[in-house]
C-alpha cells in the first residue's frame, strides 16, 4: 500500500486558473462540468501530458521535478477514450489477476483477443484494467464508465473504489450521474467559470 | 577508345522529340505538358550551368572551390529535404535536422572514401570529389526526406496512440518506437531495393555512365559496387540522425508530445 496524497498548488492551464486542491489517501474527488469546461485539460495538467502553470505534488514529490514518464506511471490518467497500439489485449498490459477480470466481465481469454475486435464498452473496461494493473500511486479518471450500460457501470464502479480504498489511491474522478457521485464520492468539486466550487455530496 | 563526341544539334533532336510527346499529351488532353516542357528546360539550363561550373572547377582545383561548391549542393538538398515534407518542424527545425544529418553523414563517407579507398592526388581533387558527393547527398537527401516526412506524418495521425502509451508511463522512446522504425524502414528501403534490383533488373545510371565513356566494364563495376556501399552507408546513417533528432524534436524537456511544433500541411 503506497502513503501519498496528491496535491494541487495554484495550477493554471486553459481557462483554469490557480487551482489548489488536495486529495488525501484512497479518497475520491468527484468533478463536475459543463462540456469545455475543462475538465480534461486540467486532468491533463495534473498527469503533465500538456504545458501549464503552478505545480503538483505527490506527497513530497514535485511533478516539475520528476522525470516526465516516472511521473505519468505514478499519477496514471485514464482517459475516455482508450487507443491502443499492437494486435493483442494481452501486449498492452501486465497480466493481471483472474479475479480483476472477472470484475470486469472477462474470462482470463481476453488476453488473447484481438483489440480490433473489441466493442467500445469492453475497451473501456479494459483500459481501466490496463491503467490500474500498472499499480499507480493516484488515479485521474476520465468518465471512466461512459459507454457502459448502469448494471456493468454499477459493477466497474463497485471494483475501482474497493481497489482504490485498499492501495490508497488519492482518485481524481471526472463524472456526470449525479447517482454515480453520490455512490463513490467522498467530495465533489463543479468547475464552474474557471473555478472550482465545493458542492454537497448528493445534492 | 573514345567517347563519340556529342554536338548540341544531336541534342536538339532528342529535344524535338520530347516536344512531340508534350504535343502529343496535350492533344490526349493529360495535362501534363507544361510541366513536361518545364522540366526538360530545367534539365537543359541546370546541367548546362553545373557543366561550365565544372569546367572551372576542375581547371583551378582550389580546395577552397571545392569546398564552396559541396556548401552550395548541401544548401540546396537541405532546403529539397524540407519541401518534400507535409508537415515539418517549425522555427528551422526541419531545415536545420535534415541539413545536418545529411552534412555528417554524406561529407563523413565521402571524404573517407576519398581518402582512404580511392585515394585521388589531391585527395579533394574535383573529378573525383564533386560526382561523389553529388551521389551521396542526392540519395541520403531521398532518404531523410522519406524518413522525415512519414516520421511526422505518422506522429500526427497517431497521436492520440502515443499521449496513450505517455498516459501509462513509457517514456518517449518507447511511446514512439514503433513510428521511428517505420521512419528508418522508409528511408532505407529505396537503397535497399536498389541494391537488390542492382544489375539484374537495372542497369546501374553510374557504371553505364563509365561503359559508355570507355571504362572496362570490370572497373566500371568495381566502381559501382563502392559506390553503391558509400551510397548506403550515407543515406543510413543520414536517415538514423534525422530521425533521432527529428523524434526528439516531437517530445519537450517533460517528454510531452508536442504536435504545436508541426506545420500545417501545404494543400
Amino acid at each position: 500500500m503506497t502513503r501519498d496524497m496528491l496535491r494541487l498548488d495554484a495550477l493554471a492551464i486553459g481557462t483554469l486558473d490557480a487551482i489548489d486542491l488536495e486529495i488525501g489517501l484512497g479518497e475520491i474527488v468527484c468533478l463536475s462540468g459543463a462540456s469545455g469546461s475543462g475538465k480534461s485539460r486540467l486532468l491533463r495538467a495534473v498527469a503533465d501530458l500538456e504545458p501549464h502553470d503552478g505545480e503538483v505534488w505527490l506527497d513530497r514529490q514535485a511533478q516539475s521535478a520528476t522525470p516526465g514518464h516516472v511521473w505519468r506511471r505514478q499519477v496514471m490518467l485514464v482517459p475516455a477514450e482508450s487507443h491502443w497500439w499492437a494486435e493483442r489485449v494481452g501486449d498492452h498490459l501486465p497480466t493481471p489477476s483472474d479475479e480483476d477480470l472477472a470484475a470486469l466481465g472477462f474470462e482470463p481469454e481476453v488476453l488473447e483477443w484481438e483489440v480490433a475486435r473489441l466493442s467500445t464498452g469492453e475497451k473501456q473496461r479494459l483500459a481501466l484494467l490496463r491503467a490500474v494493473a500498472r499499480e499507480p500511486h493516484a488515479l485521474l479518471l476520465d468518465e471512466p464508465t461512459a459507454n457502459l450500460d448502469d448494471a456493468t457501470a454499477q459493477g466497474v464502479e463497485a471494483w475501482l473504489t474497493e481497489r482504490v480504498r485498499k492501495r490508497g489511491w488519492p482518485t481524481l474522478w471526472v463524472a456526470h450521474d449525479r447517482a454515480q457521485i453520490r455512490r463513490v464520492s467522498d467530495r465533489h468539486l463543479h468547475i464552474d467559470t474557471g473555478r472550482l466550487r465545493a458542492r454537497e455530496v448528493g445534492s | 577508345m573514345n567517347v563519340i563526341v556529342l554536338s548540341w544539334w544531336q541534342l536538339a533532336l532528342a529535344a524535338s522529340m520530347v516536344v512531340a510527346l508534350a504535343g502529343c499529351t496535350a492533344l490526349a488532353r493529360l495535362g501534363m505538358s507544361r510541366s513536361l516542357l518545364v522540366a526538360a528546360l530545367r534539365t537543359v539550363i541546370q546541367l548546362a550551368l553545373v557543366g561550365v561550373v565544372l569546367e572551372v572547377l576542375f581547371a583551378a582545383e582550389r580546395l577552397v572551390w571545392v569546398a564552396l561548391m559541396a556548401l552550395v549542393m548541401l544548401l540546396i538538398a537541405g532546403r529539397e529535404t524540407m519541401a518534400r515534407q507535409k508537415r515539418r518542424l517549425l522555427g528551422g527545425w526541419a531545415f536545420g535536422i535534415g541539413t545536418l544529418s545529411m552534412f555528417f553523414s554524406s561529407f563523413t563517407v565521402t571524404i573517407l572514401t576519398l581518402t582512404v579507398i580511392i585515394g585521388p592526388d589531391p585527395w579533394y581533387r574535383p573529378q573525383y570529389a564533386i560526382p561523389l558527393l553529388g551521389m551521396m547527398l542526392g540519395n541520403t537527401m531521398t532518404g531523410v526526406a522519406l524518413a522525415l516526412d512519414r516520421l511526422t506524418d505518422t506522429a500526427w495521425r497517431q497521436r492520440d496512440v502515443i499521449e496513450s502509451r505517455l498516459m501509462l508511463g513509457q517514456p518517449w522512446r518507447e511511446a514512439i518506437g514503433d513510428i521511428r522504425r517505420e521512419a528508418m524502414r522508409s528511408g532505407l528501403m529505396p537503397m535497399i531495393n536498389a541494391m537488390a534490383a542492382a544489375g539484374v533488373v537495372s542497369l546501374p545510371g553510374m557504371m553505364t555512365g563509365q561503359i559508355l565513356a570507355g571504362t572496362a566494364p570490370a572497373l566500371a563495376v568495381k566502381y559501382q559496387i563502392l559506390i553503391m556501399f558509400t551510397i548506403t552507408l550515407g543515406t543510413g546513417f543520414g536517415t538514423l540522425a534525422a530521425v533521432a533528432a527529428g523524434s526528439r524534436r516531437l517530445f519537450d524537456s517533460r517528454e510531452r508530445l508536442r504536435l504545436d511544433r508541426l506545420s500545417l500541411p501545404r494543400s
